[in-house]
């Protein structure tokens, strides 16, 4: 089974983000980068799925040249090789445009599966593997936590609200994307990271791939810090003067102790 | 020219019943019209949905469309995209709005990219600028706000987020109730059961106290510290997502979209940002209290009560001032 994985690198979680003087994105300068986390879900679904039906398991990744150590990782926990789509300027693309970009460089592939994180942690659509499923006329189904592969086809299981799940099948070539915990994450060993460094990573333009930066159909026109729906009474100092402070109000303000 | 609402029903067990976010939706949709100045219409999709497609008409809209198939019986982004897109070729529809619901999330991308169109997710609220339509929706999980435009020729598409607006501000009257029969071939996915996982032995909705905890506790090892602040409480222990996830408290254990919706007398945050999926199962609590290190987590935007600091150090603390208290 060949399945393609598509990563997104973004802020690291813990990142202290501030807004750029252009008010439209973050400053980016001095900010740390990880894979996106459901993406790192993604990755160890199709690993653990190459491990037991056979094939490869291919990374694919727009970004940045940074993106690259975000790749490597990828390639160190066991992917077998990677299409780095490098582009400066993803922010002038919108989910569509992202989406034709990745879909430019999967069609080739001929994949039997690809798998996607089920959103990102900085812009957070959602949108990005249902868009690729479509573009690429594949079947899907979204926020996936079981696969199994049945004889030419696969039998998933997915989640839905208030603790409901529901299992689909379809045939493959399929897509889907992934929820985080559907599986246990691996770190990459010594010897991982060793051979990642003999892994192919083909580096491609966005223009290579023919497909320029389409006229977007949204805009983010401002980002800001969001205002407080409530008052929060915060309280401070060493922690046990912060704790009997806070102990107080809920006793004779609250009254919940 | 106008506005036309997408509302959901699933059944689950016995006849097919509205997923409730679908009024908060049809709320804005009825605030959209007001402020455009434009109709609004709304349409529910299935089979067997003429009571749903009634009760709809019963409210102030141009006019309802009972979409009906007997492909539309179970849910398939195939099918449900397909009878969208028709219905908004048919009705000429500028704005189409949906609940942002986990089913809206499986076939929304498809529709819009099926049109050449982008879907704005995930709003949290709009506003009306030189008639031009703004969208307000959260990045990096609610750490920042962005206010986002259609650059594009109509349709557009968005879907609200669960609580962003109000079911209690819609409006009564009587709409032309419209049937519509799509065209549709047979989707290629193939819906199973539905069920859920073994009984939950956990029922925080029943608990008047509620301790939660997420990432900021930083390993399994680290549970104990806020089981001791749950029992000096004579509070149930709770989490965020991602200490499911990684097995360090049991699923049935889980606050959230994914988990469970509570609505304690107290909620108590320990360690948690406050991504919105958390934030959704929590934010009715009566009182809400969050310690975190990071002042703009977003979790102090609900917060009633906060303290900014290490939990490590806070939480024993705090243990001890309960203990006094409670004397």
């Amino acid at each position: 089974m060949k399945i393609i994985v598509c990563i997104k690198q973004v802020p690291a979680r813990d990142s202290q983000l501030r807004v750029a003087p252009s008010g439209a994105w973050i400053q980016e300068a001095d900010l740390g980068y990880e894979i996106n986390e459901p993406d790192a879900y993604a990755l160890e679904e199709g690993l653990q799925l190459k491990e037991k039906h056979g094939g490869e398991t291919v990374v694919l990744c727009a970004g940045p040249a940074r993106a690259a150590q975000t790749i490597r990782e990828a390639l160190a926990k066991g992917a077998d090789r990677a299409i780095h789509i490098e582009e400066d300027n993803l922010g002038a693309f919108d989910p569509l445009g992202a989406a034709r970009l990745l879909a430019a460089a999967l069609a080739p592939e001929k994949p039997d599966l690809v798998l996607t994180g089920l959103q990102s942690d900085d812009l957070g659509y959602g949108q990005t593997g249902v868009i690729l499923a479509e573009l690429l006329g594949l079947p899907h189904a979204t926020i996936i936590m079981q696969v199994e592969k049945q004889d030419g086809s696969i039998r998933v299981k997915r989640e839905l609200e208030d603790g409901w799940f529901q299992h689909v099948e379809m045939p493959l070539p399929a897509l889907l994307t992934i929820q985080s915990g559907i599986n246990k994450l691996r770190y990459a060993t010594l010897m991982g990271i060793k051979k990642a460094k003999n892994k192919e990573i083909r580096t491609v333009s966005a223009s290579a791939l023919g497909a320029a930066v389409l006229s977007p159909s949204i805009e983010l026109s401002r980002v800001y810090l969001p205002g407080r729906s409530k008052q929060t009474q915060l309280f401070d100092g060493p922690p046990k003067e912060a704790a009997a402070k806070l102990v107080e109000k809920l006793k004779f303000e609250a009254r919940v102790i | 020219m106008s506005i036309l609402v997408v509302m959901e029903q699933r059944a689950i067990q016995g006849p097919p019943a509205w997923n409730r976010m679908s009024w908060e939706t049809l709320a804005a949709g009825q605030q959209l019209a007001r402020e455009l100045q434009q109709p609004v219409s709304a349409a529910v999709l299935g089979q067997g949905i003429e009571a749903l497609a009634s009760e709809l008409a019963n409210r102030k809209l141009d006019r309802v469309y009972a979409v009906e198939h007997d492909l539309l019986k179970d849910y398939t982004p195939d099918t449900y995209s397909a009878a969208v897109r028709q219905l908004v070729e048919k009705t000429a529809a500028r704005i189409v709005v949906f609940p942002h619901t986990y089913q809206v999330r499986d076939f929304l991308p498809k529709l819009a990219t099926a049109l050449g169109r982008v879907a704005v997710s995930d709003v949290i609220a709009h506003r009306v600028e030189d008639g031009q339509l703004v969208l307000v929706r959260q990045l990096f999980q609610g750490k920042l706000n962005v206010d986002v435009r259609f650059t594009g020729d109509p349709p557009y598409f968005a879907s609200l987020q669960a609580g962003a607006y109000r079911a209690d501000g819609l409006e009564a009257g009587s709409a032309a109730l419209e049937k519509f029969a799509p065209q549709l071939a047979p989707p290629r996915t193939k819906p199973l059961d539905l069920f859920r996982e073994a009984q939950r032995a956990v029922d925080l909705t029943a608990a008047e106290i509620i301790v939660s905890v997420g990432r900021g506790i930083k390993e399994a090892d680290n549970i104990p510290i806020v089981q001791k602040l749950a029992d000096a409480l004579g509070a149930e222990l709770a989490a965020s997502r991602p200490i499911c996830d990684s097995g360090w408290l049991p699923m049935e254990r889980q606050v959230g979209s994914s988990g469970q919706t509570v609505a304690p007398k107290m909620y108590m945050a320990v360690g948690i940002s406050g991504a919105i999926q958390h934030l959704v199962g929590m934010k009715g609590s009566k009182t809400i209290v969050a310690i975190n290190k990071d002042a703009n987590a977003p979790i102090f935007e609900v917060a009633d009560y906060g303290i900014v600091g290490d939990l490590f150090q806070v939480v024993p603390a705090l243990v001890e001032e309960i203990q006094k208290a409670k004397g």
